[in-house]
């Protein structure tokens, strides 16, 4: 039946299915819990997924130029150690340039080594994932980071302020994802990156800087990391060593329930947007029927690979196929 | 002996429908034993469609196969291949990395107790196979460093693991030269001398009109009807497949030439091509003739900057340029439309629009914004002009026919307003009424004053649209034809190597 009506209806409600399970989702928790859709509860979700959705951004642009990026959890780390350590010591208006600074230079090296140097992006990210958490160990000493005068602070209000009731995060979150929806549906840039991502070589013979292209989604990608590290350090005045540990796969997910091919080429800003958001429902609509928090786990990734499947189908017209 | 023979093959009927296409229509196709009976139609009339219904890639929604005389149902390729129905594609679906046996016996590999493979077995039936086939390699080695004409052989040679009764050829000759046609079109005529049933899926006419006993012709899924080949001509076969005569003849105005726009002067990149000199002027369209591996592809992709020539000297209206980069190619007005439409000319899962307009969109903004109003001028011009047929630009590639994705690839470059337009195969897999369109269009273009480079390995293409052809052999040019002077004998001895005595 369901097939029939994937058929049927074509690419139209292939392309409206996350949307249409979001809301599903949504109808089903609020039945279940009266706390679920409750303002309050709505605004805490949309606060906690502010971090996780602003590096999926990044993320879905660097998946949309064709590669993957696992390497953002502990660059999220890096980036928050740093911002807080630096923090007391030379004070927020430097803390924050020299982070930033140096998260782009974590994605340059991702982006010189995928980019310039062509090699597997599961590799070099996978491969950063590890050398970077053993950098912030290196930095940190093995120490948890915290910032002495948390009141006093302007740094709180990428965390903790509001503007007309609006916490600070969502804000960022929103503006981010607006600017980056512009800017990959109506730049040359973003075009470029959905002709890479769909065609490599093709690009190239169209006289696309294929390299550069793939080199800037890596920085893109470190910056988004920085601004998650800013909210997130902000929020918490410190920062554990390994604070970031479990986002890249959290990111990921999203992207994918958003929709985004991993082969490159297809994806929406505005869906991974909304896959985060599915993602935070779930998990706060589980939390809420007293669920532990490994259910989670469980719910999220079945939701996912259900997704994918439904997906698929629907591309090649049946359920179960032995060709592609 | 004059009982009447029964099919090899028989479809009766056929149909098979997709979400909102009739891809069959009702077809209905024999094959005797012994007769090599041609399908032919334009991209899209339904023959690969057809050819999986019988190798029980797709099952049929009405209609039966009966093989034998005895109806049957086929739900795989391997099922298929046990009732002697074996398909030969047209695109190479041999695992790369593993040994020619290994991919003659996939599926099927001789086995041992304990489900272990029975490796010299194997190795002897291959051999045995290939050496049927006349192949210089054995079956041992690893297909990824076959040529593509002997990996195209190691596919035929997966057809003959079984007593075949029907073996399909889909465009068997797409990518072999002409002296490995001949060895096939010898295996075909082995293969039908011991009373195989043959289907010959081609574009090409003269292929089907040497080999074929009968042609059947489909068109937009429906059987247009069968031609006894000694008694028609290709003129009817044509008129049957497309609907309409194909105009063939040859834009005989001579062209008003203008000045020499490229000149290449000893180029050299060693060892694809050696000391490569020749000049092409606005108004002229120079054909690039020779057998694959000749080195045309790769002399395009130095003029193009994507790679570096060892030395030799590249002039652009007479002066000297270093192209190093495509965009550098670009800038001096070069384009290249590309041999592997696919794989290099488009972004497949992108629309018409954005593929046609991508070597440009930087350049084509509002601002910091992509002026949409800019690009759909330009599709809109391209698509007037070369006849592109999509329903709207938001169209993806990817459902387009091969002539209209060719189309969109041409019309992507001709948008930059280049001085020298070089187009590798041209009509690679495109069908005849698309093919004749291309060739038109490429005259058109020269005589517009566009430089133009054809690179083809099809003569009777290179005939038709050059005005000089540059006959190429193992990396060098062995000679240069006028298009009053070429014979089809003097070019196949060009560019297979045989020196002829310089004419002074």
């Amino acid at each position: 039946m369901l097939l029939n009506r994937l058929k049927a209806g074509g690419p139209a409600i292939a392309k409206q299915g996350i949307l249409v399970a979001f809301i599903l989702f949504m109808i089903v928790f609020s039945l279940m819990s009266d706390r679920f859709l409750t303002p309050d509860n709505v605004m805490s979700v949309f606060r906690q997924s502010a971090i996780i959705g602003v590096m999926a951004l990044g993320v879905t642009i660097v998946v949309i130029g064709g590669n993957l990026d696992l390497s953002v959890g502990s660059m999220l780390s890096f980036a928050t150690v740093l911002v807080v350590d630096l923090h007391d010591k030379v004070g927020p208006e430097l803390a924050i340039p020299i982070m930033v600074l140096a998260t782009l230079c974590l994605g340059a090296i991702n982006g010189f080594l995928i980019g310039i140097l062509r090699l597997n992006s599961l590799i070099v990210t996978l491969g950063m994932l590890s050398a970077i958490q053993g950098l912030v160990l290196i930095y940190s000493g093995g120490q948890n980071v915290d910032i002495v005068d948390q009141r006093g602070t302007w740094f709180a209000i990428f965390g903790r302020g509001s503007i007309l009731g609006i916490a600070a995060p969502i804000i960022i979150f929103g503006l981010l994802a607006i600017i980056f929806h512009v800017i990959m549906t109506t730049t040359p840039f973003g075009r470029k990156v959905y002709a890479v991502g769909g065609n490599p070589t093709a690009s190239v013979f169209s006289g696309i800087p294929r390299s550069r292209i793939v080199f800037t989604t890596y920085l893109i990608s470190a910056l988004c990391v920085a601004v998650a590290a800013i909210i997130l350090g902000s929020r918490v005045m410190g920062s554990q060593n390994n604070v970031g540990q479990g986002y890249e796969l959290q990111v990921l997910a999203a992207v994918i329930l958003g929709g985004t091919s991993l082969l490159g080429g297809a994806g929406s800003i505005l869906k991974t947007v909304l896959g985060v958001l599915m993602l935070a429902f779930i998990q706060n609509g589980l939390i809420l029927m007293g669920q532990p928090y490994y259910t989670q786990w469980l719910v999220t990734w079945a939701v996912i690979i259900v997704a994918v499947w439904l997906d698929v189908a629907a591309k090649r017209g049946r359920l179960f196929s032995p060709i592609a | 002996m004059n009982e009447k023979l029964e099919p090899a093959l028989r479809l009766q009927g056929i149909v098979k429908t997709f979400p909102g296409v009739r891809a069959l229509d009702g077809v209905d196709f024999e094959v005797m034993p012994g007769e090599v009976h041609a399908l032919l139609g334009e991209n899209g009339a339904g023959k690969s469609t057809l050819m999986k219904v019988l190798a029980g890639m797709y099952q049929p929604d009405e209609g039966q196969i009966i093989i034998g005389g005895q109806p049957v149902r086929m739900t795989t390729p391997i099922e298929a291949k046990a009732q002697g129905v074996v398909l030969i594609h047209q695109e190479l679906s041999l695992v790369p990395e593993m040994s020619a046996a290994e991919n003659i016996y996939l599926g099927e590999l001789p086995l041992k107790s304990f489900g272990r493979v029975d490796w010299k077995t194997l190795f002897d039936r291959s051999n045995a196979i290939l050496e049927r086939l006349n192949c210089n390699f054995r079956g041992e080695v690893t297909v990824v460093n076959l040529s593509i004409a002997n990996q195209q052989m190691v596919e035929i040679a997966r057809a003959l693991t079984v007593d075949a009764r029907v073996a399909v050829f889909d465009e068997p000759t797409a990518s072999l030269t002409d002296a490995e046609k001949v060895v096939l079109f010898e295996i075909i005529n082995d293969l039908k001398a011991r009373g195989v049933g043959i289907v010959y899926i081609s574009h090409r006419m003269d292929e089907i009109f040497t080999l074929s006993d009968r042609i059947t012709v489909l068109r937009d899924g429906s059987y247009r009807g069968t031609l006894t080949t000694a008694e028609t001509n290709e003129d009817e076969v044509t008129r049957l497949m497309i609907g309409r005569s194909l105009d063939l003849s040859r834009d005989a105005a001579t062209p008003t030439l203008g000045e020499t726009v490229l000149e290449v002067r000893n180029l050299t990149c060693a060892p694809l091509f050696k000391d490569i000199s020749f000049s092409v002027r606005a108004g002229e369209v120079v054909g690039f003739y020779g057998l694959v591996g000749a080195g045309r592809t790769e002399i395009a992709e130095t003029l193009f900057g994507l790679r570096s020539a060892d030395s030799g000297e590249i002039l652009i209206d007479g002066a000297q340029v270093r192209i190093g980069s495509p965009p550098d190619a670009i800038a001096l007005g070069i384009s290249l439309v590309p041999e592997n439409r696919k794989e290099q000319g488009l972004v497949l899962s992108m629309n018409c629009r954005d593929n046609m307009t991508l070597p440009q969109v930087q350049n084509l903004t509002n601002g910091p914004f992509v002026s949409s109003g800019a690009e759909n001028a330009i599709f809109d011009k391209y698509r007037d002009k070369l006849e592109i047929k999509t329903p709207s630009w938001r169209q993806t590639v990817r459902v387009l026919s091969g002539g209209n994705q060719q189309k969109i690839v041409i019309g992507k470059w001709l948008s930059m307003q280049p001085r020298v337009l070089i187009v590798d195969e041209p009509t690679r897999g495109i069908d005849v009424g698309s093919k004749s369109e291309i060739h038109m269009l490429l005259r058109a273009l020269a005589a517009q004053g566009y430089a133009v480079i054809v690179i083809s390995s099809e003569m009777p293409e290179v005939l038709r649209v050059s005005d000089r052809i540059v006959a190429m052999y193992s990396g060098r040019i062995m000679r240069e034809f006028t298009a009053e002077l070429v014979t089809e004998d003097s070019l196949v001895q060009a560019i297979s190597g045989i020196q002829v005595n310089e004419v002074a």
